[in-house]
């Protein structure tokens, strides 16, 4: 028998490349011996996309993509066909769990400096992979044509009405039609279920050709490449396969618990996973009072709201997403991970991980002048990490960063005068109008943060750890 | 890890927002699906008195039957009056533009009422209509403010009074506010299959009843899950002594 088998794999082989490639990209491809927890989420993204690729082909053999018949056909799914409620359900826990594996797995790199040479196409690859992930997910919320998902989309599309010049154009151009209506449904359904699939499964291919071809960075972030055996072998790497697939295995069946928990018990997650609004079929003559986008979107949401100009918002909310394409060049440590890396850093990332949840969370929330005033403060803490990071990564000697360094300083202050001048003349009102009082304390707050900053020197270089040589093994 | 832990007990034991209106909410409910004669009882409420102007169109009558144990022959003669055929939906005989006509809006289709409102507002709706003489039906709702539909269930509840309190309202002027509902007058001629049973406990029946019509795989999919869950713990084992032999040697 196993004769056959290995004359059946040569008969392959001298066909095709199949263990030339099964050696470059598994059995010969050495990856850092150190990987820790954080190291389990691209695996599982990959998982997830299978997930939601599986269930979505099921769940398009009984949906309609129709206005007047989508909302009951999802709702057929959910009670007439055979495990439907199943499928649907791993699709709508699916799409959060995307987010949550991508998040973690965009996280890591921040945590261990992923994204800096040699690995800046990657990471760019992988920024176009969330691009497109977010389209997907835009995309495919419409199509249950529930209040949330109509509104939803109107909110969005309209957003691209603020661009100057084209945005009404562009807006019906992207709906097909003056409101959010049948035609717009029918091509949001051809883009979500083949348009955007094809582009993020070859993206997804070229981001594992691209890593294969620098080697993964790992937790210490010290490039294993760099010490190798005679036989050209790294010596703190361990072929992937069989080491990194056992122990992923392990990873996704840890996952697929959690996965499922969610699945069999808490398919709404209390409304962060499946709105409880999008249980009222979409009615275009019935505004929602309180219109929010699912959890993923929030943060940048909450950016959007804070903006106080249409437009600002939208260019603040599109640059709150694009700017992580540029932290190769930003980041200028030569220290990759936090482990080395001084307190700056350390509390760089703090501030920037607090301000993104915040975020998040203030985007569900419905406008009031407080969380107003806060979703500013912490979108500028947002903004501020991409802009400092440059300031306490480079070296002191540097003179353009020298001038960088005292155009934010400046921005920073000039922006607190900008909003004194503006508040000043409203102070005396300040116990009788509501709206003034937030208006003080982000201020303050904003005052705090600024001398805080000049008081502890951050501007200047932070004291990086010196990086061993070798990986240490936990 | 210990991060992404309290990030989960977070969104597990966070609030989600429900439609507005819940401030209002005087009543607590946490629905209970595990008792099937109180799933019976709810279903012969919600088919005689919601039934006759609201669908439930995404509802077989003998899905339901199946699922709460109402056997088909008990189906036709007591659940079933607009259709003979049990396998067909929870249609209403009332058209759209004759609903519109009696209520000004027609009635919303109750399939997944439950999942957009939660059962702790339909049972607060259920149970706090109050006269308001102001209103073309008679009656008002405490959180669903100058709602159409008109007190359905009196016959069962009787009639409520709202009792007002004086308060200084923000600007320092009295306001009057709703304090709670006081029953003015109790079921004169309740019918006797309720004559047992208190207008809470009836209200409760039929709200878990619309949980139930919400998702009715809600009945089964807790004891999938288990099994699901169980296996995986199973493989977990497996897996788990596998990666430990095959890395025993690294260091």
């Amino acid at each position: 028998m196993i004769k056959y088998i290995i004359a059946f794999r040569d008969w392959i082989d001298a066909r095709f490349p199949l263990i030339e490639e099964w050696n470059k990209h598994a059995a010969k491809y050495y990856a850092p011996k150190n990987f820790n927890f954080w190291y389990y989420f691209g695996v599982l993204s990959m998982v997830v996309l299978v997930i939601q690729l599986v269930t979505g082909i099921w769940l398009t053999m009984n949906y309609k993509p129709a206005a007047d018949l989508a909302f009951a056909s999802v709702e057929y799914i959910m009670r007439d066909v055979e495990w439907g409620w199943w499928i649907r359900y791993m699709h709508s826990t699916g799409s959060s769990a995307f987010f949550i594996v991508v998040y973690l797995h965009m996280y890591r790199a921040l945590l261990y400096g992923s994204y800096k040479q040699p690995r800046e196409l990657l990471w760019l690859i992988g920024m176009l992979i969330y691009f497109t992930l977010m389209g997907e997910a835009f995309f495919g919320y419409l199509l249950p044509w529930g209040q949330m998902s109509f509104w939803g989309a109107q909110v969005i599309i309209s957003l691209f009405g603020a661009l100057p010049i084209i945005g009404d154009d562009l807006s019906l151009w992207i709906r097909g039609d003056f409101v959010v209506s049948d035609v717009t449904l029918n091509r949001f359904f051809a883009l979500h279920v083949i348009a955007l699939p094809l582009v993020l499964c070859g993206l997804v291919v070229a981001h594992i050709l691209a890593l294969h071809e620098v080697g993964s960075n790992n937790p210490d972030g010290i490039e294993i490449k760099d010490h190798k055996d005679k036989n050209g072998i790294p010596l703190d790497g361990i072929p992937f396969h069989p080491y990194y697939t056992v122990k992923d295995t392990v990873g996704v069946v840890i996952f697929l618990i959690l996965f499922a928990s969610v699945v069999f018990f808490w398919p709404e997650m209390n409304g962060y996973f499946l709105e409880h609004a999008n249980f009222i079929p979409a009615d275009p003559l019935k505004t929602p009072e309180h219109i929010a986008p699912v959890w993923y979107f929030t943060p940048f949401y909450a950016i959007l709201r804070a903006v106080p100009s249409q437009l600002g918002g939208v260019v603040a909310m599109g640059l709150a997403t694009m700017l992580f394409c540029f932290l190769p060049w930003l980041d200028r440590s030569p220290v990759k991970s936090i482990r080395y890396r001084g307190w700056k850093y350390k509390s760089a990332l703090a501030m920037f991980t607090i301000s993104f949840v915040v975020l998040g969370w203030l985007g569900m929330q419905p406008v009031t002048p407080a969380f107003t005033w806060m979703a500013r403060f912490f979108s500028i803490i947002y903004f501020l990490y991409f802009m400092i990071l440059p300031c306490f990564t480079s070296s002191d000697a540097d003179i353009i960063i020298k001038y960088y360094r005292l155009f934010v300083r400046g921005l920073l202050g000039i922006s607190i005068i900008f909003l004194a001048i503006d508040l000043a003349p409203n102070l005396e009102n300040i116990n009788s109008n509501d709206a003034v009082a937030p208006n003080l304390y982000f201020i303050i707050v904003l005052l705090v943060l600024t001398v805080g900053l000049e008081l502890s020197k951050f501007y200047s270089k932070d004291n990086d750890k010196s990086v061993p040589d070798r990986v240490r093994f936990p | 890890m210990m991060r992404i832990y309290i990030l989960i007990v977070f969104i597990l034991t966070a609030q989600g927002s429900w439609a507005a209106g819940e401030d209002n909410m005087q009543h607590e409910f946490t629905y209970d699906l595990s008792d099937q004669a109180a799933l019976q009882r709810g279903a012969r409420t919600f088919v005689n008195y919601c039934l006759s102007c609201h669908s439930a169109a995404y509802m077989r009558f003998n899905r339901m039957g199946e699922d709460i144990g109402i056997p088909d022959s008990v189906l036709l003669e007591n659940f079933m009056f607009g259709t003979d055929k049990v396998g067909s939906t929870m249609t209403v005989a009332m058209t759209k533009e004759s609903a519109n006509q009696y209520f000004g809006i027609a009635p919303p289709d109750l399939s997944v009422t439950a999942r957009s409102r939660g059962a702790e507002w339909l049972y607060n709706y259920l149970m706090t209509f109050y006269l308001d003489p102001s209103k073309v039906s008679g009656v008002n709702n405490l959180v669903f403010k100058d709602v159409a539909m008109p007190h359905v269930l009196w016959e069962l509840q009787g009639w409520q009074e709202a009792v007002n309190v004086e308060e200084t309202g923000e600007d320092g002027l009295p306001v009057s506010r709703i304090d709670h509902l006081q029953l003015i007058a109790p079921p004169a001629n309740k019918p006797e299959v309720y004559q047992d049973e208190s207008y809470e406990e009836t209200v409760s029946d039929l709200v878990n009843f619309m949980v139930y019509l919400g998702e009715p795989i809600k009945l089964q999919r807790y004891s999938f899950g288990i099994w699901v869950i169980l296996y995986m713990f199973f493989l977990l084992i497996i897996v788990y002594f596998l990666k430990k032999e095959y890395w025993k040697d690294i260091n």
